[in-house]
């Protein structure tokens, strides 16, 4: 069964497709190695049965040639998607027992493409954090370990689940979101792939929002031809959200594996920060000479309202997600706490409902946006924001593509940044830019540090140039050959 | 209280006071959808049974602005005379409250899509003054919450909840309480002439915020020549008043609330006050201290409202005869007096009525029937004239009845009720009855004759005393069962009695 679980998405729909094995021999594979993998604590519910019965039914459509793209390929969905009759909690006590009667635009489309369900994975809450730890469900736990070691570590958050499983072979791939790296910094801990695809190209309708100007929902792949097939699927224009761009989604596999010869490459000095491991340095040096072998022009460029970014963000994102928040008042759906008045019944259930650092979030939020401060706060953030914006509008002119790391450390030990909201918020410094930019960005694993960590780099591309951030990410893949998986040790 | 050069002044016990109000309208959107959201929109439903995913605010769901209300909000302000922002934006105004699934509501704040605008409006003796339009924007409305149904509980019904309203600001340039009400009326009358709102106020589709200070005579000059508001007094704002007559008495309350308050010496604090109807008194919702602080910001799940202007011009092309310039046209087409020309454009349905009635008829008389004796039983009745059961028709031949002296306009009452009970087209009625005036002078000389005859005694004291005539006058019409022509009535007598 082991075999069947670590093909990669692409040759295991060949092998449905040349009824090398069914749906359901592939699936009930992957439920056997869900349940197995218990200890990693990377899915918050498993769905067997659910995904065997969609099992079962790809394998009908598939004997009666009816296959879709993703026609009995077994994914695990972050649970920030609502999906139809299946518990959305987005890990937060708040929302209780809470089953959508609906289907997120994303998750409808893989499973009209065929996907099959594996169950919802663990994630921080709301998607906010960058380890895993503020989930009311306990931190998911990294596969890989130091070598020789024995400490639990973090796969990253906010979608460390969706890093998890898919590092693990407990499914094909997985549904993440990334409102500020949330998709790419886990990528990056656990050896996987995990694109951003600019915003507006996958729908955010039936996503639980946490910050709307930034959230983006992209896949978490074990190869990047992988996240392509995923992306091709998830994304596409949606009537229901005002901010989902209508444009074509092109066969985004179809560009990986490209010549990038010619291709511009910019280097970002900004992105050289204090106290980034040497190791992750050599790597991004390394980077740059593979990409320079495989054809492309390397150029250095600035984005100087970089260091900037990321105090933008923490405005930004909090201000948006202290008002998303609000419809969580215990009042229609979720967690209700008792209280003598109106205003007990809403303080009690969003204390006992609402984790630490949502509840940090939210109060950041509040008060940013509070007369006598919206002004210098989240107005100065806007501005911020549009001259982040307009550095790589700059760079656009010199080069096509940019090149940096994806995190600024390999996986920390889970409970080390806990106690310093700031350090773990640092996580975020390379990710951030590309979410307030609106920008396709992809985490591409490229190497090891010297604990045996997989550590990645990261590749922006222009608004909807998802195209070239796919074809210089393949050539990346190709170069590092990265083969290494976790030992397994659960 | 007393008019003094047409300003509305009160009497305080330190001299004058005068009143200045500004008003924000709310007017639901007529419009089968809501705001944001696919739900219908409708009078009359199960509680809870118009209400989306999105309304409910369930996880993950995202508003879609419904391009119809922005049309009608479009009409709406080329209807105000008012400048049409081609970019305006939706922000959030945070709040929790259990009629509010979202924890905010989605409106205008800083950009609405409707600038600024005038609107003329006549008082009730005719003479007539402008009111400046700040603003229109666009929001949500919330939902209900109902209080009453349980003493341990509050029920919510979304069914409102995200149905689109316009709110329309007006500049302070309302003076008198009768001059907000007249306000409000011309405000209703442009609305629903433009078919942008069904200007229904019992069912709480159209209600206004009031808001009203006081001042010594000359501060409001003062205000309006430097634009400085230091010139006027603190306002109070009264939340929700629903009918012309609260609106009224709601100012007129505030107003000699807050001249007490002044006069003992003490200060008014801007706050917001709620009117009760049964008590006729306004009282305190809550003070500016304890005001929340909305936190609003554009909302983050909606792109700028950016507007083609041929849009705008296509809207421009359709738009009905607004109110102003329909009482102008009745006036010089069909000579009708101002006053009711303003009664009959005051509502859109009774003016294309009296038009469909008038066409080659006495207008003055078809105007005359319109507005009394149908308008009458239509309100007496609890019906509108759009559903009325006299069509335009029968009331034109009814006139034409009158101008041909088949029947007398006191004959053209009883006729007028009959139609009204159904009886059909009025001629027919005629006819029936036997109601035809007789104008046929040998018969009513026949009946005089033997009148004077039977009664020397009156016929003398007519002759000391003309006024008395009417005594034979009344005989005659009640021996000629009232459908004598009263005209030729007098004529015989007065030749008889020589008078």
């Amino acid at each position: 069964m082991s075999e069947l679980t670590s093909l990669t998405l692409k040759s295991a729909l060949e092998g449905l497709k040349s009824r090398a094995f069914s749906s359901v021999e592939l699936t009930a594979a992957h439920v056997a190695t869900v349940e197995a993998a218990r200890p990693l604590n990377a899915f918050v519910l498993e769905t067997p049965d659910k995904a065997l019965e969609m099992a079962a039914a790809s394998d009908a459509r598939i004997a009666a040639g009816e296959a879709g793209a993703l026609e009995g390929a077994p994914l695990g969905i972050k649970d920030l998607f609502c999906t139809r009759d299946v518990r959305a909690t987005a890990c937060s006590r708040i929302l209780g027992n809470f089953i959508p009667q609906y289907e997120s635009t994303v998750t409808a489309n893989l499973f009209g493409d065929g996907a099959v369900m594996l169950g919802k994975l663990n994630m921080d809450e709301f998607a906010m954090g960058s380890s895993n730890e503020t989930s009311a469900f306990g931190p998911v736990i990294n596969p890989w370990k130091i070598e020789g070691g024995n400490q639990s570590l973090t796969p990253g958050g906010s979608s460390g689940g969706s890093a998890a499983a898919v590092a693990a072979d407990l499914c094909l791939g997985a549904t993440a979101t990334d409102t500020g790296g949330s998709i790419r910094q886990p990528a990056a801990f656990t050896g996987t792939v995990g694109i951003k695809p600019t915003y507006g190209r996958c729908s955010r309708w039936g996503v639980v929002a946490f910050a709307s100007s930034l959230d983006q929902a992209g896949p978490i792949a074990k190869t990047v031809e992988d996240a392509a097939i995923l992306l091709t699927s998830m994304a596409g224009h949606d009537a229901k959200d005002s901010t989902s761009l209508d444009v074509e989604t092109p066969d985004f596999a179809s560009f990986v594996g490209r010549s990038v010869k010619g291709l511009r490459i910019g280097v970002p000095k900004e992105y050289r920060v204090d106290g980034m491991p040497a190791e992750i340095e050599s790597l991004w040096e390394q980077g740059i000479a593979w990409l320079r072998e495989a054809g492309c022009e390397i150029v250095e460029v600035s984005l100087p309202h970089t260091k900037y970014a990321l105090p933008a963000y923490y405005i930004v994102a909090p201000a948006e997600a202290s008002s998303n928040l609000a419809r969580y008042d215990g009042m229609r759906y979720g967690l209700r706490a008792e209280g003598g008045n109106l205003t007990e019944i809403y303080e009690n259930t969003r204390a006992q409902g609402f984790g630490a650092e949502v509840q940090r979030r939210i109060l950041i939020g509040t008060y940013v946006l509070s007369a006598g401060y919206y002004d210098a706060y989240y107005l100065k953030a806007l501005k911020v924001r549009r001259r982040i914006a307009e550095d790589f509008d700059r760079a656009w002119e010199t080069c096509d593509a940019l090149l940096t790391p994806t995190a600024p450390s390999a996986a920390f030990a889970l409970g080390e940044r806990t106690a310093d909201p700031i350090a773990m918020y640092l996580n975020d410094v390379f990710t951030v830019t590309t979410n307030l930019a609106g920008l396709p960005s992809i985490s591409v694993p490229a190497g090891v540090d010297a604990q045996g960590l997989p550590l990645g780099l990261q590749l922006i591309g222009r608004a909807l140039d998802e195209a070239t951030v796919f074809s210089v990410a393949g050539a990346l893949e190709k170069a590092a050959a990265f083969r290494s998986k976790p030992a397994k040790w659960w | 209280m007393s008019e003094v050069s047409g300003t509305y002044t009160i009497k305080g016990r330190t001299g004058d006071w005068e009143l200045v109000m500004g008003l924000e309208i709310h007017a639901q959107v007529a419009s089968k959808s809501k705001l944001f959201s696919g739900a219908a929109v409708g009078f009359g439903a199960g509680p809870n049974e118009q209400v989306s995913l999105v309304d409910a605010a369930m996880p993950g769901m995202l508003p879609v602005l419904n391009r119809f209300c922005v049309e009608q909000a479009i009409r709406t302000g080329l209807g105000l005379q008012a400048q049409i922002n081609l970019k305006s934006r939706f922000d959030r105004k945070n709040y929790f409250y259990p009629d509010l699934p979202q924890g905010y509501q989605i409106s205008q704040f800083e950009f609405p899509i409707v600038g600024e605008g005038e609107v003329l409006v006549e008082r009730d003796d005719g003479s007539s003054f402008i009111v400046r339009i700040e603003r229109l924007h666009l929001e949500q409305d919330a939902g209900k919450s109902i209080h009453d149904l349980d003493p341990n509980a509050t029920y919510v019904d979304l069914n409102r909840s995200g149905t689109a309203l316009m709110e329309i600001v007006s500049r302070p340039d309302i003076r008198a309480p009768e001059e907000a009400a007249a306000y409000v009326k011309k405000i209703r009358a442009i609305l629903v002439t433009l078919g942008t709102c069904d200007g229904d106020m019992e069912k709480g589709n159209l209600r206004a915020d009031v808001n009203v200070s006081v001042c010594r005579p000359g501060a409001y000059e003062k205000f309006r020549a430097t634009g400085d508001f230091g010139h006027l007094g603190n306002r109070c704002e009264i939340k929700n008043v629903n009918s012309y007559r609260y609106i009224q008495q709601a100012i007129e309350y505030e107003a000699r609330r807050q001249i007490e308050i002044l006069e003992d010496g003490g200060s008014i604090f801007q706050e917001t006050r709620l009117f009760d109807p049964t008590k006729g008194e306004t009282r305190s919702m809550r003070s500016k201290e304890d005001a929340m602080d909305y936190r609003y910001f554009p909302d983050p799940d909606l792109l700028p409202l950016v507007i083609d202007p041929a849009w705008v011009e296509a809207i421009k092309a359709t738009l009905p005869e607004l109110p102003d310039a329909k009482k102008a046209r009745l006036q010089s087409q069909y000579g009708l007096s101002a006053y009711d020309a303003g009664v009959l454009t005051g509502d859109g349905d009774l003016a294309a009525f009296f038009e469909a009635a008038a066409a080659g008829r006495d207008a003055k008389l078809v105007a005359n029937w319109t507005i009394n004796d149908l308008s009458g039983s239509l309100a007496r009745d609890g019906l509108t004239i759009a559903s009325s059961p006299i069509p335009p028709s029968d009331i034109a031949d009814l006139v034409k009845l009158i101008e041909t002296d088949v029947i007398s306009s006191k004959i053209a009452r009883v006729v007028f009720e009959h139609m009204w009970a159904g009886e059909g087209a009025p001629a027919a009625i005629v006819e029936k009855r036997g109601l035809v005036q007789v104008t046929d002078t040998g018969a009513i000389e026949a009946v005089v004759d033997r009148l004077i005859a039977a009664n020397p005694g009156q016929a003398e004291a007519v002759k000391a005393k003309p006024q008395a005539l009417g005594w034979f006058v009344g005989q005659v019409m009640k021996e000629m069962a009232g459908k004598a022509n009263p005209a030729a009535v007098n004529a015989i007598l007065k030749a008889r009695l020589g008078v």
